[in-house]
């Protein structure tokens, strides 16, 4: 078979890496010997950003460009998937051999099939335009060069992830996606808060990390392999055998999603990503609300044929999305930093998609991850493209009637606002509707998990028309040094915005639901993944089968109840909007006035509930007293012990021993002699006695 | 003829005075005449055993001994010179910086 083009997929994570080689060359031989020189005080030839080195020219044409590639690579690579029959649309490309040892062999093998494809495309064309945004964001930066080699590289680690062909490789993207993440979330790394959030993120992701290895080594240990093909073809006949038994399952799905909840910020790992928002914006849009993040969906999705075994599994990945969902929206009502209100925006949204997955509604949850890409991403643009005109004003309450100053950021702000609160027609609707329906209608679903995840979309719908009111509307708290200087953003940002604006309305009508007269393409796209695994839960229970099976699961409810449970969600959405307009617009004093009226809850709120401090005084300080016990016990006393020990013992023998060796030139001949006379005397001895 | 054991005696009287003087006295020049003189004394045993045995092999050696010696002496005066030079002194037992 010729497979055309997709024989050069490898090319999708290269481009990336091609231009981390690139722009890290730059960066060491030219821009760090600049800044260097700059530090130790020659800024004389440093005057302003008008002298800008020419390699920035360069890094600014390479680190877009090779992502573009890709892009447009994975576009022509998933025409080619597409041209194939539905279920023909798995192709696995070997690289080389990467590990072989024993029965262990791990090959470094990329796949594209339905649902890989949807990520490639998401990571490469989100990744293509915040890389654009980013050469405007960050044009005053100095370490330009050294941002867009973690950027190239992040693409090149998050692109394996998707790809990779089996867990190992996967895991090799995972946590390279985590040491990007670190990387950038500290990139302004003399900034104590920026460098301590960076090493927060990177130990939240840690404890999840962990859970992941455990459940490779278990997946190895039941199914013998590492690779998707291998490992979900063998699972009907290991569940026949009785060795895939559902507790195993269990074990393992739940590890994986220990992983997720880290990878992906869900309770109880999510504190670290709202204090990511120290990094660079479009690093925000691009790792912490487009892509990273939603890699423990990602893999939750892509090992569904596991999930769909472990029922107990399915709830604790239900109930924990919809938590989330609500408890981080509840969370983003009282920030006033703009990018905060963003993050607990996202780790809610991240909960949607795990309710989704929880309730057995893979395709739900990837389409939200689709949608929520696109306006996540613009939100975040659109808030750095705030930021940037006001010269780094993040606080909210010193925002008000940016409008007339920043139209186009305005205009597309607005437009992913309306997608995410769930306004029909948007993007958000179809897909979050979906979510809400399958929360309803799914065997795993359940009134309960629809009224939680509503409700929180009414919250949502609250605290982002919040956002927008507080910042574009009303009276301009700015200083007036600042207003002065506020400035729409250049072609460079403002382009990306607009691209994303048009995906943010148009991206969810390739995923309209029969119910409305839609084709819903997405769902069967992405059915030759979720569904095949469907007939073999069918045999151990209806209940897996009616999970994978969501859509199919719908005629047991009339049509009415779906139309009639989207009119409803709507209201809510219209009713969080509606109250936003009235605290925020008509009775602007009021939303003070109900946190003087309730001080405790406003404070706890604030405060985010207290949970950093709750794991600060749980988990890390006794973290901290064992290891300081440790440190002063065992490894000062102990190690230290045994080591000065033996360096005091042979300084001792050698104090006793130097003393012979007094300087006396005739001592010495005296030992000699001595020494010889001794040793004739016993030869002659020796002679006499024989 | 004188007995062999004459000689012998002889040649340990000329080493056991070398020995002495290494030992005892602080002046370099007279330790190394003191060398000088334990090497001459095994120079009596070896030539009176070489001729008490008739084998030339004796002589020989002692001749190869004297040469050393030579060689020695002009090596060890040039080193006392240049101590000389160095500490202006040729008392051994001023000389004992090399020590712990």
């Amino acid at each position: 078979m010729v497979n055309g083009i997709l024989d050069y997929l490898w090319l999708v994570p290269a481009l990336p890496l091609l231009g981390v080689v690139l722009n890290g060359a730059i960066a060491l031989f030219a821009e760090r010997p600049l800044l260097l020189k700059e530090a130790a005080g020659h800024v004389d030839s440093h005057g302003g950003h008008h002298e800008a080195p020419a390699y920035r020219k360069l890094v600014a044409f390479i680190a877009p460009a090779v992502v573009g590639a890709a892009f447009v690579v994975a576009l022509l690579c998933v025409l080619s998937l597409a041209s194939r029959p539905a279920d023909g649309r798995t192709f696995v490309q070997i690289l080389f051999p990467w590990i072989q040892a024993g029965s262990l062999l791990v090959p470094a093998a990329l796949q594209l099939d339905p649902l890989s494809s949807v990520m490639a495309l998401v990571v490469t064309g989100v990744g293509f335009l915040i890389h654009v945004y980013s050469v405007g964001y960050m044009s005053h930066e100095r370490a330009f060069a050294r941002y867009f080699v973690y950027l190239n590289l992040f693409m090149f680690a998050m692109l394996t992830l998707v790809l990779a062909n089996n867990y190992l490789l996967m895991f090799v993207g995972w946590e390279g996606v985590g040491l990007c993440s670190y990387l950038l979330i500290g990139f302004w790394y003399e900034k104590k808060s920026a460098s301590d959030a960076g090493k927060k993120a990177f130990v939240a992701n840690r404890i999840g990390d962990f859970g992941v290895l455990l459940a490779m080594f278990l997946v190895f240990w039941t199914f013998g392999s590492l690779s998707y093909t291998e490992v979900f073809a063998k699972v009907p006949l290991l569940r026949e055998s009785g060795v895939l038994t559902t507790g195993l399952a269990t074990a393992i799905t739940l590890l994986l999603f220990l992983g997720a909840t880290g990878k992906s910020a869900q309770i109880p790992l999510y504190v670290w990503l709202p204090d990511a928002m120290e990094g660079p914006t479009p690093v925000s849009a691009l790792i912490h609300a487009a892509t990273m993040v939603t890699a423990g969906v990602y893999m939750v999705a892509r090992s569904s044929a596991l999930f769909l075994l472990a029922p107990d599994t399915m709830m604790v990945v239900a109930v924990i999305g919809a938590v989330t969902a609500i408890f981080s929206a509840t969370i983003g009502i009282c920030q006033t930093d703009i990018k905060r209100v963003l993050a607990y925006s996202t780790v809610s949204q991240l909960g949607y998609m795990f309710l989704a997955c929880g309730v057995g509604a893979f395709t739900a949850a990837i389409f939200h991850l689709m949608t929520h890409a696109f306006f996540k991403a613009l939100l975040f643009l659109g808030s750095g493209s705030v930021i940037h005109a006001l010269s780094g004003e993040q606080d909210m309450r010193k925002m008000g009637g940016l409008r007339k100053y920043v139209p186009v950021t305005f205009a597309t702000m607005f437009a992913a606002t309306l997608a995410i609160a769930g306004i029909p027609g948007l993007s958000g609707f179809f897909s979050k509707d979906e979510i809400l329906w399958q929360a309803f209608s799914s065997s795993h679903g359940s009134p309960v998990l629809w009224g939680i995840a509503a409700l929180a979309a009414g919250i949502t719908a609250f605290y982002m028309f919040r956002l927008v009111f507080l910042t574009f509307f009303g009276q301009s708290r700015m200083d007036p040094e600042v207003e002065k200087h506020a400035h729409e953003s250049p072609w460079t940002m403002t382009v990306p915005l607009t691209i994303l604006a048009v995906l943010s309305v148009a991206g969810g009508w390739i995923g309209i639901p029969a119910v409305l007269g839609g084709g819903n393409l997405f769902e069967h796209w992405l059915a030759p993944v979720f569904h095949p695994a469907a007939p073999m839960a069918a045999s151990h229970g209806a209940v897996a089968a009616a999970g994978a099976h969501g859509a199919e699961a719908a005629p047991h409810h009339p049509a009415a109840l779906e139309i009639g449970l989207m009119a409803l969600s709507v209201a809510i959405a219209l009713c969080g909007i509606g109250l936003a307009y009235f605290l925020y617009r008509v009775r602007t004093a009021k939303p003070a006035e109900i946190a003087k009226a309730w001080p405790t809850l406003y404070d706890v709120v604030y405060h985010k509930y207290y949970i950093d401090e709750f794991y600060e005084w749980a988990v890390i300080r006794r973290i901290v007293n064992v290891s300081t016990g440790l440190w002063q016990m065992f490894d000062a006393l102990f190690i230290d012990g045994i080591v000065n020990g033996a360096a005091d013992l042979v300084r001792a023998a050698g104090d006793r021993v130097r003393r012979l060796q007094g300087g006396v030139v005739g001592g010495y001949a005296f030992s000699l002699l001595a020494g010889a006379v001794l040793l004739v005397g016993y030869i002659l001895y020796r002679s006499v006695v024989q | 003829m004188i007995a062999p054991s004459a000689y012998l005696l002889l040649s340990a009287i000329l080493f056991g005075i070398g020995v002495v003087g290494v030992v005892a006295r602080k002046n370099v020049l007279i330790i190394l005449m003191s060398v000088e003189l334990m090497l001459n004394g095994v120079n009596v045993a070896f030539v009176a055993a070489g001729s008490y045995l008739g084998d030339a092999a004796g002589g020989v050696f002692a001749f190869m001994v004297m040469t050393v010696a030579a060689a020695e002496a002009a090596v060890g005066l040039a080193l006392l010179i240049a101590l000389y030079r160095l500490k202006e002194t040729v008392d051994i037992t001023e000389l004992k910086v090399l020590k712990w």
